[in-house]
């Protein structure tokens, strides 16, 4: 009995809710949404464990991690703000901070005191042969030490020498490598930004690599 | 009756009252080494405003921080000292620590992250930590 009560209060408040959220969005009542209920388990929703749609650049007191309640959270500038007029993504903040600074939107200081200080820029490129058949990596240098100094890098993360790094994609997604940075400041790895770095195609010859021995005894 | 119908309707308004996810700021930078245990609100960093005034090489060559969230032991008395935050933050190329507010202004219990980092985003954990016993 009581529990016919629960449900009749969880029943009752779902459609006060449904018809709050209805009254706040100011959005058309969807109708195959209607004529599915009762048809589609509740179980079997699309992107179940993706995080919900995301507001862009919120401002601080609406973010979920600054405090409203907070009196300084206020005086915070709201990013949207900032980043008018500048370049942009599809990523991370959805601005192209290399791009606004080669343009430059952007004057960073490279010295703390000194604004006229101009950053050490090396224009290098390394090309990295990739095994799999994704097309080949090219590392910049340029825009890499326009923010950066060489010793951010070398030689704790990246030793300074041909073929003496081991880099894979799942190093580079638990944060390390590449992942220093990409994928938790720098634009992250996501199905939009692969080519940002996998940019160099593949010769027209180039066929997927086998090891020694079944080329020497291919299947047959 | 009441009382059991008024629980179900206090129940779905918990689930529709209840906070989403956070939707912070790409690399905004949570630091909560000290700070809950200290009655202060978490330390929030905004990556993105700092990059706009300051390249990488200033913080991370000049000043010394590492590249890990909460890995850099701040402490009130280091950037009273001018180290860490307390190079710029000190009323001369930036406001000064009497703004506690400004930086101290994390939803209380938010622990030291980076926001929106690949590792965030993965939706099982995929390995186990050493440090952890299995159960």
């Amino acid at each position: 009995m009581k529990t016919k009560h629960f449900f009749l209060g969880v029943t009752m408040s779902m459609v006060m809710s449904l018809v709050l959220v209805n009254a706040e969005a100011a959005q058309p009542p969807l109708k195959e949404v209607k004529a599915a209920k009762g048809k589609v388990s509740g179980a079997n929703v699309f992107n179940r464990l993706l995080k919900k749609d995301k507001q862009r650049n919120a401002p601080p007191p609406e973010d979920g991690i600054h405090d409203a309640a907070n009196d300084g959270t206020h005086v915070l500038q709201p990013p949207k703000i900032a980043y008018d007029g500048l370049p942009t993504t599809e990523f991370g903040n959805y601005v192209d901070w290399v791009k606004a600074l080669q343009d430059g939107l952007l004057r960073p200081r490279y010295d703390r005191f000194d604004p006229t200080v101009e950053p050490l820029v090396m224009d290098l490129d390394i090309v990295r042969e990739v095994k799999a058949s994704m097309p080949d990596v090219v590392f910049p240098h340029k825009p890499h030490t326009q923010w950066l100094h060489c010793s951010n890098c070398h030689p704790k993360i990246f030793i300074p020498q041909r073929n003496a790094n081991v880099i894979n994609m799942s190093a580079i997604l638990l944060g390390t490598k590449c992942g220093v940075c990409h994928g938790k400041v720098s634009f992250p790895i996501t199905t939009k930004s692969c080519t940002k770095c996998h940019s160099k195609p593949k010769p027209a010859d180039w066929k997927p690599p086998k090891s020694e021995a079944s080329l020497k005894n291919p299947w047959r | 009756m009441y009382k059991s119908a008024l629980i179900g309707l206090l129940s779905m308004l918990a689930v529709v009252m209840l906070p989403q996810d956070a939707q912070a700021e790409y690399a905004d930078v949570v630091i909560n080494n000290y700070a809950d245990a200290a009655g202060m609100r978490p330390a929030v960093f905004p990556h993105w405003y700092h990059r706009i005034r300051f390249r990488c090489k200033v913080c991370h060559a000049d000043l010394g921080f590492k590249f890990k969230a909460g890995g850099n032991k701040i402490t009130m008395a280091k950037i009273i000292d001018g180290k860490f935050c307390g190079a710029c933050h000190n009323g001369e190329i930036s406001w000064s620590v009497e703004n506690c507010g400004m930086c101290h202004s994390g939803v209380p219990g938010t622990p030291t992250q980076i926001h929106g980092s690949t590792v965030q985003r993965l939706v099982a954990p995929t390995y186990k930590s050493l440090d952890k016993k299995a159960k």
